[in-house]
């Protein structure tokens, strides 16, 4: 089924002069509201009528998450703030997140790009379907819920967390369809053989999986454990949240919904663009966005467009499943974490030496952070004769990081000068889940 | 009244607590007690040894998390009961020992401790006339 086929089907001209069109305008847009894109501009001498087509594009500047750090929190929105009726926040890096405003009609297009991808999955008005992804700032929850409410089907906005009550609701509902991340699905499964609940006695058929990396292995097993067809979905705050683009019944891709996001891959070092097929860096231009546009905005998420009409018959291009990332972020749980962000926690507290090492694993199919610092020898004195008053010290830096990064760490104590000194911001980090 | 004891933090890892007995080693420290509080992750090596502030210096260049921590010494006889009698004087007086350890030293019981009220145990030693033994003593028997 597809949702929207005037749009998801457009031939490549069509769709090609519509984007130019589309790019001429938000242009035109930023540059006479945001003072940012404007000065940019300028100063590579271009005028919003230097840009008529959609190939165009590649005169125009990039974006940066450090370029939505540095203008918070409402320095790149376009739109003015009454007309302004929901904002989300994701991570930054350090100190301050990235604050992104939708005006109505932004939300509108959010609700119809999440219904062609739950429309591509095979969800209609007559399912019963839950969101388990967070509800709040982070964009998972309430993006995935209007989408559900836009096709009519009926909406369960479970969230995260209370796993059994969730379960008893899937069994006792016959809910057909779930989102949330894949890592969450396969506790859900692990709880349900806890509670002795079969996957005969649920009714799921449909799972809509995202928001951190997954692999073919975890779509098999879901898939066996949950007796559904877990579907790929994409998407990030900075460009709009879930459903930038979205599988279809081929699982070959993901489909971008280009009329709203131009997606461009260049190569992250020289910002060259890369022909179809070649993987490198994932940039997104909104075409059609309000709220807070962006052009060219570097995901740092690494992957390859497939160009050609998929066998579903949408001509909308599609995105590989995502390689790896471009720079040091960590996604654990569904939250981004920049090694950074620990570092700042770190550096704040003198009882530890400006060492640390992220130890990320999965154990039960959930993500683990541990945290290892070193204990400054100054710092170590006679109070520090029990585990208790080590366990206190542990516990303060804990809760610190909680705070910072939004996702609980163990925190492990070294010995002085027993974590390497390391070389680049790659060596903070041992990835231990096996994707 | 109280005596100086080393308080090591060393992970729970092959090789930690060698590096720390080696350096005492090179530095001719004589060990006269120890003992470790374990936890799952890491452990604290407490120790009573010939000149501590030496010691603990000696430690520190190596590289080694040290404190040096006041703690009790009380000599008791080496007979069934005995340190019942002592920590129950403690007891009745409302202080909590946070930790202690005992050792055989020429035929005389030596209970090493810590409690949660330095004052107050001091009082109570003095009152009860225990007998605490000074750390050059301590060292002179060893």
């Amino acid at each position: 089924m597809i949702w929207n086929p005037n749009k998801e089907c457009m031939s490549r001209d069509e769709m090609s002069a519509l984007q130019g069109k589309r790019l001429h305008k938000i242009v035109e847009y930023v540059y006479h509201n945001v003072p940012f894109y404007r000065n940019k501009l300028q100063e590579m001498d271009i005028r919003p009528d230097d840009i008529q087509t959609i190939e165009d594009i590649k005169k125009l500047p990039f974006t940066t998450k450090k370029d939505l750090r540095d203008n918070y929190p409402y320095g790149l929105q376009a739109a003015p703030q009454s007309e302004i009726i929901r904002v989300h926040a994701s991570s930054g890096t350090t100190g301050n997140p990235t604050i992104v405003g939708y005006t109505r009609k932004d939300i509108g297009v959010w609700s119809e790009c999440m219904a062609r991808c739950l429309t591509a999955y095979g969800v209609t008005r007559e399912d019963t379907f839950s969101v388990a992804y967070g509800y709040g700032l982070f964009t998972g929850g309430l993006g995935a819920h209007y989408g559900v409410e836009h096709i009519g089907a009926a909406c369960i906005p479970a969230g995260t967390g209370n796993t059994e009550k969730h379960l008893k609701l899937i069994r006792d509902l016959g809910i057909t369809g779930l989102a949330c991340t894949p890592s969450y699905a396969l506790y859900l499964a692990e709880t349900m053989d806890k509670l002795g609940i079969r996957k005969e006695d649920i009714k799921l058929r449909v799972g809509a999986f995202g928001a951190e990396p997954w692999t073919e292995n975890m779509r098999q097993e879901i898939q066996e454990r949950l007796g559904l067809k877990g579907y790929n979905i994409y998407g990030l705050s900075e460009v709009m949240g879930p459903s930038v683009s979205y599988e279809c019944q081929m699982q070959h891709g993901s489909h971008i919904c280009e009329d709203h996001f131009y997606p461009e891959i260049i190569n992250p070092v020289t910002l060259e663009s890369l022909p179809d097929g070649q993987t490198g860096e994932l940039v997104f231009t909104t075409l059609t966005k309000e709220g807070m546009p962006v052009l060219r905005y570097r995901t740092r998420d690494l992957c390859s467009l497939l160009p050609g009409t998929c066998d579903c018959g949408r001509t909308a291009v599609r995105m590989s499943r995502i390689q790896g990332r471009s720079d040091d972020m960590l996604i654990i749980r569904g939250i981004n974490v920049f090694p950074s962000q620990v570092e700042s926690v770190v550096l704040s507290m003198p009882e530890f030496a400006p060492r640390y090492m992220l130890v990320v694993d999965r154990v039960n199919n959930l993500d683990t952070l541990q945290v290892q610092v070193e204990i400054r020898q100054e710092f170590f004195t006679g109070v520090f004769d029990t585990p208790a008053a080590i366990d206190q010290l542990e516990k303060k830096l804990a809760q610190k990081l909680k705070s910072v990064l939004s996702i609980a760490a163990k925190v492990q104590l070294k010995a002085p000068n027993t974590i390497e000194r390391s070389q680049g911001k790659s060596a903070h980090v041992i990835d231990k889940r096996k994707l | 009244m109280t005596i100086h004891q080393l308080s090591i933090f060393i992970e729970n890892r092959s090789g930690t607590l060698i590096k720390v007995l080696d350096a005492l080693k090179t530095a001719n420290i004589q060990i006269i007690a120890s003992t470790i509080a374990d936890t799952a992750e890491y452990g604290i090596y407490r120790l009573i040894c010939s000149e501590p502030m030496r010691a603990c210096e000696e430690l520190k260049k190596a590289g080694v998390a040290v404190a040096l921590s006041d703690v009790f010494a009380l000599e008791i006889d080496d007979q069934p009961g005995r340190a019942a009698d002592v920590i129950k004087t403690f007891s009745e007086a409302g202080i909590s020992i946070a930790y202690l350890y005992s050792f055989l030293l020429r035929g005389k019981g030596i209970l090493i401790f810590r409690t949660d009220n330095t004052e107050l145990a001091v009082k109570i030693i003095e009152d009860n006339q225990l007998r605490s033994i000074s750390e050059e003593s301590l060292q002179g028997l060893a």
